[in-house]
């Protein structure tokens, strides 16, 4: 466990470095997510621990969003006096955004046979 | 009820209480959105937050005390996101078959996530800069702010805006997806992913490792996209 976390934490902080040093337009841990993935090509790379270790971590994904959640609470104020565009642009650009992002990828897994059939479950 | 008080006052200027807190929040609405057969409008994130607040508003406790203890949570979404890339590799014989239908959701996506957010609000009346702060909504956070600012928007703003798009598509996306019966788990991933960022990934986490694994895939290359498409399209509207 511990070995695992230094190597997340590793890869962090080189992603942290790197998109400060380059102006990259990405997050330091998103880099680093990229630079573990490809690091994980390399044999023997992977051990089970590390696998172990970001199970546990995913598993509970959802309470770590919890304090940014609550942090509305502080900016609050400033949706106040345009509440009604503000909430239909999120409510609707959400749900046809998850809509068009399924259907694109549906449509095209049809149109290039990409889908395997094996997994289909409906 | 002044020893209430004082104990209160005392254990507000730990971390412990915003820590403990947050974990009780977050454990009673895991138990309730079970309890309801993971019902998607009881998602255990939003029972958390609203919890929270409540709690907040009602002691006066400001957020920023709230956070020191809080943080401590708040500072795994680093190296959980690295961690995405476990499941991801797992999943490579899958992302190697699937690359150019997902590129094309992806693209397709996030123009559709700007696109209408910043349609609606302007049919309604959104000023200027609460749509140039809309625009980049469906992205993660750090990111977002940086398009916001380099828009004109306010990142402030567009914080709060992501970070409702996150809870609201976590919630609304499973139930869009099972309308239109979408069943292969790294097609839901993936639009999860790209609508809500990395609170629509931890929803996706819930489903399958897969969904989870490729919504965390989403999340990343969104972020990359929108950085890069947005600006333009920006620039093509203003001279248009």
């Amino acid at each position: 466990m511990l070995n695992a976390i230094t190597v997340l934490l590793l890869f962090q902080l080189v992603g942290e470095v790197l998109t400060q040093l380059f102006h990259l337009p990405i997050p330091g841990p998103v880099l680093g997510m990229a630079l573990l993935f490809l690091a994980l090509f390399f044999p023997k790379f992977l051990p089970e621990e590390l696998r172990q270790t970001a199970q546990a971590l995913l598993q509970h994904l959802s309470l770590l969003f919890v304090p940014a959640g609550v942090g509305i609470l502080q900016h609050l104020h400033r949706v106040e006096r345009e509440w009604l565009p503000i909430t239909l642009a999120l409510v609707l650009s959400a749900v046809i955004t998850v809509a068009v992002t399924a259907l694109t990828v549906r449509a095209l897994v049809r149109l290039t046979h990409a889908g395997d059939r094996t997994e289909k479950r409906a | 009820m002044t020893r209430f008080v004082d104990i209160w006052v005392y254990l507000a200027t730990t971390p412990l209480l915003g820590l403990t807190i947050t974990l009780v929040a977050y454990v009673a609405g895991d138990w309730i959105y079970r309890r309801a057969n993971m019902h998607p409008l009881l998602n255990p994130v939003l029972l958390a937050v609203l919890a929270l607040m409540a709690v907040l508003l009602a002691t006066g406790t400001p957020y920023t005390t709230y956070f020191e203890g809080a943080q401590f949570v708040h500072f795994l979404l680093g190296p959980a996101t690295v961690a995405l890339a476990v499941p991801l590799y797992f999943n490579l014989a899958k992302l190697r078959r699937l690359w150019l239908p997902l590129l094309g959701g992806l693209i397709a996506g996030s123009l559709t996530a700007a696109v209408s957010a910043v349609g609606i609000a302007w049919l309604f009346g959104g000023s200027k800069q609460t749509l140039l702060s809309l625009a980049p909504k469906s992205v993660t956070a750090p990111v977002a702010m940086g398009i916001a600012e380099k828009l004109g928007g306010l990142p402030s703003l567009t914080a709060i805006l992501v970070v409702s798009t996150g809870i609201l598509g976590a919630v609304l996306g499973p139930v869009v997806l099972n309308l239109l019966r979408v069943s292969d788990q790294a097609t839901r991933g993936f639009a999860l992913g790209v609508t809500s960022h990395g609170i629509g990934t931890a929803r996706a986490f819930q489903e399958s490792e897969q969904a989870g694994a490729f919504s965390g895939l989403a999340m990343g290359l969104n972020a990359l996209v929108t950085a890069l498409l947005l600006p333009l399209l920006a620039h093509l509207i203003s001279f248009g």
